[in-house]
């Protein structure tokens, strides 16, 4: 029984990894998902870079008593994956800071109710009525619009 | 709608990645800065892993950006929150096991991230590793007793002492005649402890600052007033 | 040798790709977070296949440990971490009315 080919299955998994990353990206609702999606989005993209530099039957790069080996996978991918990683995880913990202020504010992670917030708060701040609403004029100038709403 | 045009740009995204796919064959590395790199590393850096003398000695100051943009993240994540006040509630303390391992665990887990970050330049692993490491112990204590204030003050003054530290060693090297973070003092004896210049001291400095950071952030969120009890 | 990598990269392609899936429709937040440590784990094995211990040490530490640490933290201060997915996570699923009241 001979297993399949190691290539393939490697680009299998990165690219189903983005795929699934993006498609969470796009279908979720919930902004915690949201960002685990971009956390899987994250590890294709890195898996995918890493791929890039792989040498058929070399070692790792490290020199082991002195002795240079003949064939090395190539270092620099490996170097960008490592710091990609760590600013990634950095970036995730800041994007869960963003969710927890968002929660306390506005009691949803629900995209499409934080949206209606949202519209309903840029409104009230900018002084224009919701549109779609009962009072938002259809096809004013934007000055007439100001000075109509409030 | 939204969805629809998401969609079509995740088909692009598709294609993309298959014009890709089909550029290079698996297990052939298409750069030549790689094997570029392995040739000449042993004698120009003398680090015995050559993936840290790619970190800090020939890209290092994207290893700078990166510490640059941690640092944004956790003073952001830190000005986001805020403070807690000091009539916060906090969680009550962890049952007796996560105590008495909190205890155990934080001087092991200490020990094995500054084992990790001080043999950067020899074996797997540095500052990055290990500073996650030393973050998750710094963090053990606060998790087992979460009434414990966090040093914040301490922790953000170790964070500016190692960034300044990597950048003037960066200096100096500019000041002895050569590039920016350029390696000093000499390569010394590959595979020894004291080898690879002034690696080692850079790798310290970046271990402290990622330690301190994420251990800070991830105080920060621990700290902010829970919603359901 | 080499076909020993082989099983081991198919292995873990199959437990990669099956958490992800499970990262979008477990309606357990917890359990979601899991499921992208599980990832993460995946992910370091295949990187040790491809001969970059130093990348795999990074993943297993970051992606495993603290990634799933800070945001089982997070669900907790946003009350989505009951085991019990229902009694948490249904005023939020079940969110398709307009959020005006």
């Amino acid at each position: 029984m001979t297993p399949p080919d190691i290539g393939l299955m490697l680009f299998t998994a990165a690219f189903g990894l983005v795929g699934i990353g993006a498609l969470g990206i796009v279908m979720a609702n919930h902004l915690v998902r949201i960002v685990l999606s971009i956390v899987l989005l994250e590890t294709g993209a890195n898996l995918l870079l890493m791929l890039s530099g792989y040498r058929a039957g070399a070692v790792a790069p490290i020199i082991v008593d002195g002795v240079v080996p003949a064939s090395m996978v190539d270092p620099v991918p490996q170097a960008l994956v490592l710091t990609a990683i760590v600013i990634g995880v950095a970036v995730q913990a800041f994007m869960m800071t963003l969710v927890l202020r968002l929660y306390t504010v506005y009691g949803t992670l629900d995209i499409r109710e934080l949206r209606t917030h949202l519209e309903r708060d840029l409104a009230k701040a900018a002084g224009v009525p919701l549109p779609g609403s009962a009072d938002a004029p259809l096809d004013v100038p934007a000055t007439v619009m100001r000075k109509g709403g409030s | 709608m939204r969805n629809y045009l998401s969609l079509l740009f995740l088909a692009g995204l598709a294609f993309l990645l298959f014009v890709i796919a089909g550029q290079f064959e698996f297990g052939m590395a298409p750069m030549l800065v790689g094997s570029a790199i392995n040739q000449a590393s042993p004698e120009q850096v003398g680090a015995a892993n050559i993936v840290t003398s790619v970190v800090l000695g020939y890209r290092a100051i994207d290893t700078l950006g990166e510490l640059a943009i941690l640092f944004a993240a956790a003073t952001a994540g830190g000005l986001v929150l805020g403070h807690a006040g000091t009539s916060a509630r906090h969680d009550p303390d962890a049952g007796f096991i996560l105590r008495a391992a909190a205890d155990v665990l934080f001087p092991l887990l200490l020990m094995v991230g500054l084992f990790i970050i001080v043999h950067g330049h020899l074996t797997p692993g540095g500052g990055f590793q290990g500073g996650v490491i030393l973050a998750a112990a710094f963090f053990l204590p606060l998790l087992a007793r979460p009434g414990t204030r966090f040093p914040h003050g301490s922790f953000a003054i170790v964070e500016g002492i190692a960034g300044a530290a990597f950048i003037v060693t960066g200096l100096l090297a500019l000041l002895t005649g050569g590039e920016f973070l350029q390696p000093l003092l000499g390569q010394g004896e590959m595979g020894g402890l004291l080898s690879a210049g002034t690696l080692p001291l850079l790798y310290i400095a970046v271990g402290l600052k990622v330690g301190t950071e994420l251990a800070g952030l991830m105080a920060h969120i621990a700290e902010y007033e829970a919603l359901d009890p | 040798m080499e076909s020993l990598a082989n099983w081991i990269v198919l292995l873990a392609t199959v437990i990669m790709l099956v958490g992800a899936v499970a990262v979008l429709v477990l309606q357990n937040y917890l359990a979601a977070v899991a499921a992208t440590s599980v990832v993460s784990l995946g992910a370091a094995v295949i990187f040790v296949v491809l001969r970059a211990p130093d990348v795999a040490l990074t993943e297993a530490a970051v992606g495993a440990g603290l990634s799933g640490v800070i945001m089982a933290l997070c669900l907790r201060r946003l009350g989505l971490h009951r085991i019990e997915g229902t009694a948490a996570s249904a005023p939020q699923a079940g969110a398709d009315t307009d959020g005006d009241s």
